[in-house]
Protein backbone atom coordinates (compact mmCIF):
# COMPACT_ATOMS: atom_id res chain seq x y z
CA UNK A 1 0.00 0.00 0.00
CA UNK A 2 1.60 3.32 -1.14
CA UNK A 3 -0.02 7.00 1.21
CA UNK A 4 1.18 8.21 -3.09
CA UNK A 5 -1.82 9.42 -4.04
CA UNK A 6 -4.25 9.29 -1.15
CA UNK A 7 -5.25 12.80 -0.08
CA UNK A 8 -6.44 12.82 3.72
CA UNK A 9 -10.76 12.72 4.08
CA UNK A 10 -11.10 12.51 7.83
CA UNK A 11 -9.78 14.73 10.65
CA UNK A 12 -8.67 11.25 12.08
CA UNK A 13 -6.68 10.44 8.50
CA UNK A 14 -5.14 14.04 8.19
CA UNK A 15 -3.55 13.54 12.22
CA UNK A 16 -2.45 9.86 11.24
CA UNK A 17 -0.53 12.09 7.95
CA UNK A 18 1.02 14.53 9.96
CA UNK A 19 2.32 12.52 12.78
CA UNK A 20 3.94 10.18 10.26
CA UNK A 21 5.32 13.31 8.91
CA UNK A 22 6.97 13.90 11.87
CA UNK A 23 7.94 10.61 12.63
CA UNK A 24 9.43 9.89 9.49
CA UNK A 25 11.84 12.76 9.34
CA UNK A 26 13.06 12.22 12.65
CA UNK A 27 13.68 8.24 12.31
CA UNK A 28 15.59 9.06 8.91
CA UNK A 29 17.57 11.68 10.60
CA UNK A 30 17.89 9.44 13.85
CA UNK A 31 19.60 6.74 11.31
CA UNK A 32 21.77 8.77 9.75
CA UNK A 33 23.18 10.20 12.95
CA UNK A 34 23.41 7.32 14.66
CA UNK A 35 25.74 5.85 11.39
CA UNK A 36 28.61 8.62 13.18
CA UNK A 37 28.73 5.95 16.51
CA UNK A 38 32.32 5.51 16.91
CA UNK A 39 33.45 8.24 14.00
CA UNK A 40 32.71 11.65 15.65
CA UNK A 41 35.60 13.99 15.30
CA UNK A 42 36.29 13.83 18.95
CA UNK A 43 34.54 11.90 21.78
CA UNK A 44 32.69 14.26 23.37
CA UNK A 45 31.47 15.20 20.16
CA UNK A 46 30.27 11.51 19.28
CA UNK A 47 29.24 11.05 22.80
CA UNK A 48 26.85 14.37 21.36
CA UNK A 49 25.77 12.99 17.77
CA UNK A 50 25.13 9.66 19.56
CA UNK A 51 22.44 11.31 22.27
CA UNK A 52 20.80 13.06 19.28
CA UNK A 53 20.41 10.20 17.39
CA UNK A 54 18.69 8.53 20.13
CA UNK A 55 16.73 11.54 21.21
CA UNK A 56 15.21 11.45 17.50
CA UNK A 57 14.74 7.76 17.15
CA UNK A 58 12.98 8.27 20.75
CA UNK A 59 10.99 10.90 19.15
CA UNK A 60 10.17 8.63 15.75
CA UNK A 61 8.96 6.13 18.24
CA UNK A 62 6.43 7.77 20.61
CA UNK A 63 4.90 9.57 17.38
CA UNK A 64 4.92 6.01 15.90
CA UNK A 65 3.62 4.45 18.54
CA UNK A 66 0.87 7.32 18.78
CA UNK A 67 0.10 6.30 15.11
CA UNK A 68 -0.07 2.44 16.00
CA UNK A 69 -2.97 3.45 18.51
CA UNK A 70 -4.95 5.43 16.03
CA UNK A 71 -4.85 2.86 13.95
CA UNK A 72 -5.29 0.10 16.48
CA UNK A 73 -2.07 -1.93 15.77
CA UNK A 74 -0.51 -3.78 18.68
CA UNK A 75 3.24 -2.24 18.30
CA UNK A 76 4.98 0.61 16.22
CA UNK A 77 7.54 -1.62 14.57
CA UNK A 78 5.44 -1.77 11.40
CA UNK A 79 5.70 1.76 10.06
CA UNK A 80 10.08 1.78 10.94
CA UNK A 81 10.39 -2.03 9.26
CA UNK A 82 7.87 -2.71 7.09
CA UNK A 83 7.49 0.05 4.19
CA UNK A 84 8.98 0.28 1.18
CA UNK A 85 11.06 4.01 0.34
CA UNK A 86 7.73 4.98 -1.59
CA UNK A 87 5.44 4.72 1.74
CA UNK A 88 7.75 6.90 3.67
CA UNK A 89 6.71 10.24 3.92
CA UNK A 90 10.00 12.24 5.74
CA UNK A 91 11.37 15.52 3.90
CA UNK A 92 14.93 14.80 1.67
CA UNK A 93 16.92 16.39 3.55
CA UNK A 94 17.05 14.08 6.35
CA UNK A 95 17.84 11.18 4.21
CA UNK A 96 21.02 12.71 2.16
CA UNK A 97 24.51 10.90 3.37
CA UNK A 98 25.50 12.35 6.15
CA UNK A 99 28.80 13.70 4.26
CA UNK A 100 31.93 15.53 6.60
CA UNK A 101 31.00 16.70 9.95
CA UNK A 102 30.18 20.18 8.41
CA UNK A 103 26.89 18.84 6.51
CA UNK A 104 25.67 16.94 9.46
CA UNK A 105 25.88 19.87 11.80
CA UNK A 106 24.75 22.05 8.86
CA UNK A 107 21.77 19.78 8.45
CA UNK A 108 20.82 19.36 11.94
CA UNK A 109 21.13 23.04 12.36
CA UNK A 110 18.83 24.05 9.54
CA UNK A 111 16.01 20.97 10.21
CA UNK A 112 16.05 21.96 13.84
CA UNK A 113 15.22 25.67 13.47
CA UNK A 114 12.53 23.98 11.51
CA UNK A 115 11.96 21.33 13.76
CA UNK A 116 11.31 24.26 16.94
CA UNK A 117 9.28 26.98 14.63
CA UNK A 118 7.00 23.82 13.50
CA UNK A 119 6.53 22.40 17.00
CA UNK A 120 5.75 25.54 18.25
CA UNK A 121 2.85 26.27 15.98
CA UNK A 122 1.76 22.42 16.50
CA UNK A 123 1.34 22.56 20.01
CA UNK A 124 -0.90 25.46 19.85
CA UNK A 125 -3.40 23.80 17.13
CA UNK A 126 -3.29 19.93 18.27
CA UNK A 127 -5.86 19.24 20.70
CA UNK A 128 -5.51 15.76 21.56
CA UNK A 129 -3.86 16.26 24.88
CA UNK A 130 -1.97 13.10 24.60
CA UNK A 131 -0.23 13.98 21.29
CA UNK A 132 0.33 17.55 22.19
CA UNK A 133 2.09 16.03 25.37
CA UNK A 134 4.91 13.79 23.44
CA UNK A 135 5.50 17.06 21.25
CA UNK A 136 6.25 19.42 24.22
CA UNK A 137 8.75 16.39 25.85
CA UNK A 138 10.16 16.29 22.19
CA UNK A 139 10.75 19.89 22.27
CA UNK A 140 12.62 20.16 25.57
CA UNK A 141 15.33 18.30 23.42
CA UNK A 142 14.54 20.13 20.30
CA UNK A 143 16.39 22.86 21.76
CA UNK A 144 19.21 21.31 23.05
CA UNK A 145 19.72 20.35 19.22
CA UNK A 146 19.54 23.62 17.86
CA UNK A 147 21.93 25.46 20.57
CA UNK A 148 24.28 22.56 19.92
CA UNK A 149 24.26 22.55 15.89
CA UNK A 150 23.58 26.59 16.10
CA UNK A 151 27.19 26.64 18.37
CA UNK A 152 28.70 24.61 15.81
CA UNK A 153 28.06 26.89 12.97
CA UNK A 154 29.51 29.75 14.65
CA UNK A 155 32.43 27.57 15.57
CA UNK A 156 33.51 26.09 12.08
CA UNK A 157 31.91 29.07 10.01
CA UNK A 158 33.83 31.19 12.14
CA UNK A 159 37.39 28.95 12.47
CA UNK A 160 39.85 28.01 10.42
CA UNK A 161 39.75 28.59 6.23
CA UNK A 162 39.02 24.79 5.80
CA UNK A 163 36.02 24.55 8.48
CA UNK A 164 34.48 27.51 7.15
CA UNK A 165 34.96 26.59 3.66
CA UNK A 166 33.40 22.50 4.25
CA UNK A 167 30.38 23.98 6.26
CA UNK A 168 29.66 26.74 3.78
CA UNK A 169 29.96 24.43 0.81
CA UNK A 170 27.18 22.03 2.79
CA UNK A 171 25.03 24.93 3.66
CA UNK A 172 24.90 25.11 -0.27
CA UNK A 173 24.81 21.89 -1.01
CA UNK A 174 21.48 21.64 1.40
CA UNK A 175 19.42 24.11 0.34
CA UNK A 176 18.04 22.90 -2.53
CA UNK A 177 16.35 20.78 -0.01
CA UNK A 178 14.92 23.47 2.28
CA UNK A 179 12.28 24.41 -0.11
CA UNK A 180 9.69 21.67 0.97
CA UNK A 181 9.52 22.25 3.93
CA UNK A 182 7.68 25.48 3.28
CA UNK A 183 5.52 24.51 0.09
CA UNK A 184 1.84 23.27 0.09
CA UNK A 185 0.61 21.02 -2.01
CA UNK A 186 -3.36 18.98 -1.85
CA UNK A 187 -2.01 16.81 0.80
CA UNK A 188 -0.95 19.54 3.04
CA UNK A 189 -4.02 22.16 2.76
CA UNK A 190 -5.93 18.99 3.60
CA UNK A 191 -4.16 18.40 6.98
CA UNK A 192 -4.57 22.35 7.63
CA UNK A 193 -8.46 21.97 7.06
CA UNK A 194 -8.86 19.82 9.73
CA UNK A 195 -6.80 21.83 12.05
CA UNK A 196 -3.96 19.47 12.53
CA UNK A 197 -1.04 20.89 10.91
CA UNK A 198 -0.46 24.93 10.15
CA UNK A 199 0.44 26.53 7.16
CA UNK A 200 4.16 26.08 5.94
CA UNK A 201 4.91 28.71 4.46
CA UNK A 202 4.23 30.41 7.56
CA UNK A 203 7.22 29.57 8.91
CA UNK A 204 9.27 31.05 6.07
CA UNK A 205 9.68 34.34 7.41
CA UNK A 206 10.95 33.21 10.91
CA UNK A 207 12.87 30.52 9.69
CA UNK A 208 14.99 32.64 7.51
CA UNK A 209 15.46 34.99 10.02
CA UNK A 210 16.80 32.58 12.70
CA UNK A 211 18.99 31.03 10.08
CA UNK A 212 20.21 34.23 9.08
CA UNK A 213 21.15 35.44 12.58
CA UNK A 214 23.12 32.46 13.32
CA UNK A 215 24.82 32.68 9.85
CA UNK A 216 25.32 36.23 10.45
CA UNK A 217 26.95 35.48 13.31
CA UNK A 218 28.92 32.90 12.10
CA UNK A 219 30.24 35.11 8.86
CA UNK A 220 28.94 32.75 6.51
CA UNK A 221 26.65 33.63 3.77
CA UNK A 222 23.05 32.78 2.97
CA UNK A 223 22.79 30.87 -0.36
CA UNK A 224 21.21 32.07 -2.80
CA UNK A 225 17.06 32.00 -2.23
CA UNK A 226 16.28 31.63 -6.15
CA UNK A 227 17.34 28.38 -7.08
CA UNK A 228 15.67 24.77 -8.01
CA UNK A 229 14.29 23.41 -5.10
CA UNK A 230 13.75 19.81 -4.81
CA UNK A 231 10.00 18.75 -3.89
CA UNK A 232 7.75 15.84 -3.55
CA UNK A 233 9.62 13.76 -0.30
CA UNK A 234 6.52 14.00 2.02
CA UNK A 235 4.40 12.18 -1.13
CA UNK A 236 6.84 9.86 -1.29
CA UNK A 237 8.87 10.87 -4.18
CA UNK A 238 12.27 10.52 -2.73
CA UNK A 239 15.68 11.01 -3.67
CA UNK A 240 18.12 7.44 -4.43
CA UNK A 241 19.22 7.68 -1.31
CA UNK A 242 16.06 6.24 1.30
CA UNK A 243 16.09 2.76 -0.61
CA UNK A 244 19.84 1.88 0.34
CA UNK A 245 19.29 3.45 3.92
CA UNK A 246 16.08 1.83 4.26
CA UNK A 247 17.96 -1.57 3.11
CA UNK A 248 20.25 -1.29 5.62
CA UNK A 249 17.78 -0.38 8.37
CA UNK A 250 15.07 -2.86 7.88
CA UNK A 251 17.12 -6.14 6.88
CA UNK A 252 17.56 -7.57 9.99
CA UNK A 253 13.96 -7.33 10.96
CA UNK A 254 12.45 -8.21 7.76
CA UNK A 255 14.89 -11.48 7.38
CA UNK A 256 14.02 -12.88 10.34
CA UNK A 257 10.36 -11.23 11.17
CA UNK A 258 9.64 -13.35 14.46
CA UNK A 259 13.39 -12.52 15.92
CA UNK A 260 12.95 -11.78 19.41
CA UNK A 261 16.00 -10.13 22.28
CA UNK A 262 14.78 -13.57 24.52
CA UNK B 1 11.41 -16.68 40.03
CA UNK B 2 9.86 -17.85 43.27
CA UNK B 3 8.81 -20.67 41.51
CA UNK B 4 10.26 -23.46 44.39
CA UNK B 5 6.81 -23.14 46.38
CA UNK B 6 4.59 -22.03 44.12
CA UNK B 7 1.21 -23.35 46.88
CA UNK B 8 2.84 -21.26 49.71
CA UNK B 9 3.81 -18.22 48.07
CA UNK B 10 0.73 -18.20 45.87
CA UNK B 11 -1.73 -17.78 49.12
CA UNK B 12 0.84 -15.35 50.63
CA UNK B 13 0.53 -13.23 47.62
CA UNK B 14 -2.87 -13.01 48.04
CA UNK B 15 -3.07 -12.01 51.36
CA UNK B 16 -0.06 -9.31 50.49
CA UNK B 17 -1.98 -8.09 47.19
CA UNK B 18 -5.33 -7.73 48.74
CA UNK B 19 -3.91 -5.96 52.34
CA UNK B 20 -2.16 -3.29 49.92
CA UNK B 21 -2.94 0.15 49.48
CA UNK B 22 -1.94 2.55 46.68
CA UNK B 23 0.34 4.69 48.91
CA UNK B 24 1.63 1.08 50.15
CA UNK B 25 2.59 0.35 46.50
CA UNK B 26 3.98 3.51 45.86
CA UNK B 27 6.22 2.65 48.89
CA UNK B 28 7.39 -0.64 47.43
CA UNK B 29 8.00 1.07 44.01
CA UNK B 30 10.61 2.97 46.47
CA UNK B 31 13.05 0.23 45.70
CA UNK B 32 12.96 0.18 42.36
CA UNK B 33 15.76 2.16 41.38
CA UNK B 34 17.26 3.62 38.44
CA UNK B 35 19.50 1.73 36.69
CA UNK B 36 21.87 4.16 35.50
CA UNK B 37 21.51 5.94 38.61
CA UNK B 38 21.32 2.92 40.72
CA UNK B 39 21.05 5.47 43.90
CA UNK B 40 17.93 6.91 42.89
CA UNK B 41 14.36 5.42 42.77
CA UNK B 42 12.12 5.92 40.51
CA UNK B 43 9.32 7.21 42.48
CA UNK B 44 11.86 10.04 43.96
CA UNK B 45 12.83 10.48 40.36
CA UNK B 46 9.43 11.39 39.54
CA UNK B 47 9.41 8.74 37.50
CA UNK B 48 5.96 7.12 38.98
CA UNK B 49 3.01 9.63 38.43
CA UNK B 50 0.30 7.67 40.61
CA UNK B 51 -0.48 4.13 41.13
CA UNK B 52 -4.32 2.99 40.60
CA UNK B 53 -6.44 0.43 41.46
CA UNK B 54 -6.76 -1.12 38.29
CA UNK B 55 -10.22 -3.00 39.63
CA UNK B 56 -9.49 -6.00 37.65
CA UNK B 57 -9.59 -8.30 41.01
CA UNK B 58 -6.56 -6.97 43.20
CA UNK B 59 -4.50 -5.57 40.49
CA UNK B 60 -3.21 -1.80 40.27
CA UNK B 61 -1.98 0.17 37.56
CA UNK B 62 1.32 2.12 37.59
CA UNK B 63 1.66 5.42 35.82
CA UNK B 64 5.07 5.71 34.50
CA UNK B 65 6.48 9.11 32.20
CA UNK B 66 9.68 9.11 30.34
CA UNK B 67 12.26 11.46 31.28
CA UNK B 68 13.79 11.59 27.99
CA UNK B 69 12.39 10.13 25.12
CA UNK B 70 15.11 7.83 23.92
CA UNK B 71 16.33 6.76 27.57
CA UNK B 72 16.69 3.26 26.90
CA UNK B 73 16.32 2.91 30.89
CA UNK B 74 13.08 3.18 29.87
CA UNK B 75 12.30 -0.36 29.43
CA UNK B 76 14.32 -1.92 32.00
CA UNK B 77 12.76 0.13 34.53
CA UNK B 78 8.82 -0.47 33.38
CA UNK B 79 10.08 -4.52 33.63
CA UNK B 80 11.57 -4.01 37.20
CA UNK B 81 8.24 -2.50 37.84
CA UNK B 82 6.46 -5.14 36.91
CA UNK B 83 9.04 -7.87 38.58
CA UNK B 84 8.85 -5.78 42.22
CA UNK B 85 4.86 -5.97 42.16
CA UNK B 86 4.85 -9.69 40.94
CA UNK B 87 7.40 -10.61 43.33
CA UNK B 88 4.88 -9.47 46.07
CA UNK B 89 2.24 -11.14 44.81
CA UNK B 90 0.73 -8.57 42.87
CA UNK B 91 -1.14 -8.75 39.84
CA UNK B 92 -2.44 -8.31 37.19
CA UNK B 93 -0.03 -5.56 36.87
CA UNK B 94 -0.47 -3.07 34.08
CA UNK B 95 2.63 -0.26 33.69
CA UNK B 96 1.25 2.38 31.09
CA UNK B 97 3.16 5.23 30.15
CA UNK B 98 1.34 8.62 30.47
CA UNK B 99 2.60 11.34 27.82
CA UNK B 100 0.25 14.59 28.84
CA UNK B 101 2.64 15.97 31.46
CA UNK B 102 5.95 15.92 30.05
CA UNK B 103 8.36 15.22 32.81
CA UNK B 104 11.07 17.93 34.12
CA UNK B 105 13.52 17.62 36.75
CA UNK B 106 11.53 20.22 38.57
CA UNK B 107 9.66 16.47 39.82
CA UNK B 108 13.27 15.28 41.65
CA UNK B 109 12.44 15.44 44.96
CA UNK B 110 14.82 17.78 47.05
CA UNK B 111 16.44 14.04 48.74
CA UNK B 112 16.54 12.42 45.06
CA UNK B 113 18.91 15.70 44.12
CA UNK B 114 21.34 15.43 47.32
CA UNK B 115 21.67 11.70 46.62
CA UNK B 116 22.41 12.84 43.21
CA UNK B 117 25.64 15.18 44.63
CA UNK B 118 26.58 12.40 46.94
CA UNK B 119 27.09 10.27 44.56
CA UNK B 120 29.38 12.54 42.17
CA UNK B 121 26.48 14.26 39.66
CA UNK B 122 25.96 17.41 40.13
CA UNK B 123 22.00 18.07 40.50
CA UNK B 124 19.93 20.03 38.32
CA UNK B 125 18.79 23.71 39.38
CA UNK B 126 15.17 24.73 39.65
CA UNK B 127 13.99 25.12 35.93
CA UNK B 128 12.74 28.78 36.10
CA UNK B 129 13.15 31.30 33.38
CA UNK B 130 14.71 30.25 30.70
CA UNK B 131 13.54 32.37 27.74
CA UNK B 132 17.41 33.16 26.92
CA UNK B 133 18.06 29.45 26.22
CA UNK B 134 18.99 29.66 22.89
CA UNK B 135 20.90 33.08 23.03
CA UNK B 136 23.31 31.87 25.80
CA UNK B 137 26.53 30.96 24.78
CA UNK B 138 28.83 28.00 26.65
CA UNK B 139 30.93 30.92 28.15
CA UNK B 140 27.61 32.81 29.91
CA UNK B 141 25.69 29.27 31.60
CA UNK B 142 24.94 29.37 34.35
CA UNK B 143 27.38 28.58 37.06
CA UNK B 144 27.39 24.44 37.87
CA UNK B 145 28.72 23.78 41.29
CA UNK B 146 31.42 20.83 41.53
CA UNK B 147 29.52 17.84 43.37
CA UNK B 148 33.12 17.13 44.64
CA UNK B 149 34.66 19.84 46.24
CA UNK B 150 31.96 22.73 45.55
CA UNK B 151 34.21 25.00 43.81
CA UNK B 152 32.40 27.64 41.15
CA UNK B 153 35.28 27.21 38.87
CA UNK B 154 33.54 24.67 36.59
CA UNK B 155 33.90 24.72 33.04
CA UNK B 156 31.26 22.81 30.44
CA UNK B 157 32.39 20.33 28.36
CA UNK B 158 29.77 18.82 25.94
CA UNK B 159 25.82 19.39 26.75
CA UNK B 160 25.61 15.80 26.03
CA UNK B 161 27.49 12.96 28.32
CA UNK B 162 27.40 9.56 28.73
CA UNK B 163 23.20 8.92 29.34
CA UNK B 164 20.89 11.38 27.65
CA UNK B 165 19.73 13.43 31.00
CA UNK B 166 23.71 14.40 31.45
CA UNK B 167 26.44 17.35 30.41
CA UNK B 168 29.92 17.32 30.88
CA UNK B 169 31.91 19.50 33.12
CA UNK B 170 35.53 19.90 34.18
CA UNK B 171 36.35 21.61 37.94
CA UNK B 172 39.30 23.47 37.84
CA UNK B 173 39.13 23.82 42.04
CA UNK B 174 39.99 20.10 42.27
CA UNK B 175 40.89 19.04 38.47
CA UNK B 176 38.29 16.48 38.10
CA UNK B 177 35.83 15.81 35.56
CA UNK B 178 31.95 15.17 36.42
CA UNK B 179 28.74 15.13 35.06
CA UNK B 180 25.74 17.42 35.65
CA UNK B 181 21.94 16.07 35.44
CA UNK B 182 20.67 18.51 32.72
CA UNK B 183 17.51 20.54 33.77
CA UNK B 184 14.76 20.02 31.98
Amino acid sequence: MSTFDEIPKTQQEALRTVVLWLADDRLIHGHRLSEWAGHGPELEEDLALANMALDMIGHASSLYAYVAKLEGREEEDYHAYFRDDIDFTNCAMVELPRGDFAFTMARQFLFSVHAFLLYQALMDVLEDEELAGILKKHFKEIRYHLRHSGEWMRRLGDGTDESRERVQHALDDLWMYTGELFTSNAHIEATVRFEVFTDPATLHAPWMEMVRQVLDDATLTMPDQNQYMFDGARQGRHTEHLGRLLAEMQFLRRSYPDASWT
Amino acid sequence: MNNQHPDASASTRKENSEALSEQEVMMLLEEVTDPEIPVLNVVEMGIVRRVEKSGQEAGFRVVITPTYSGCPAMNAIEQAILEKMMEKGIRPVDVVTDHREPWTTDWMTSEAKRKLKEYGIAPPPPTGDDSDFLSTLKSSQKIVPCPFCDSLETELRSEFGSTACKSLYYCHGCSQPFEHFKCI
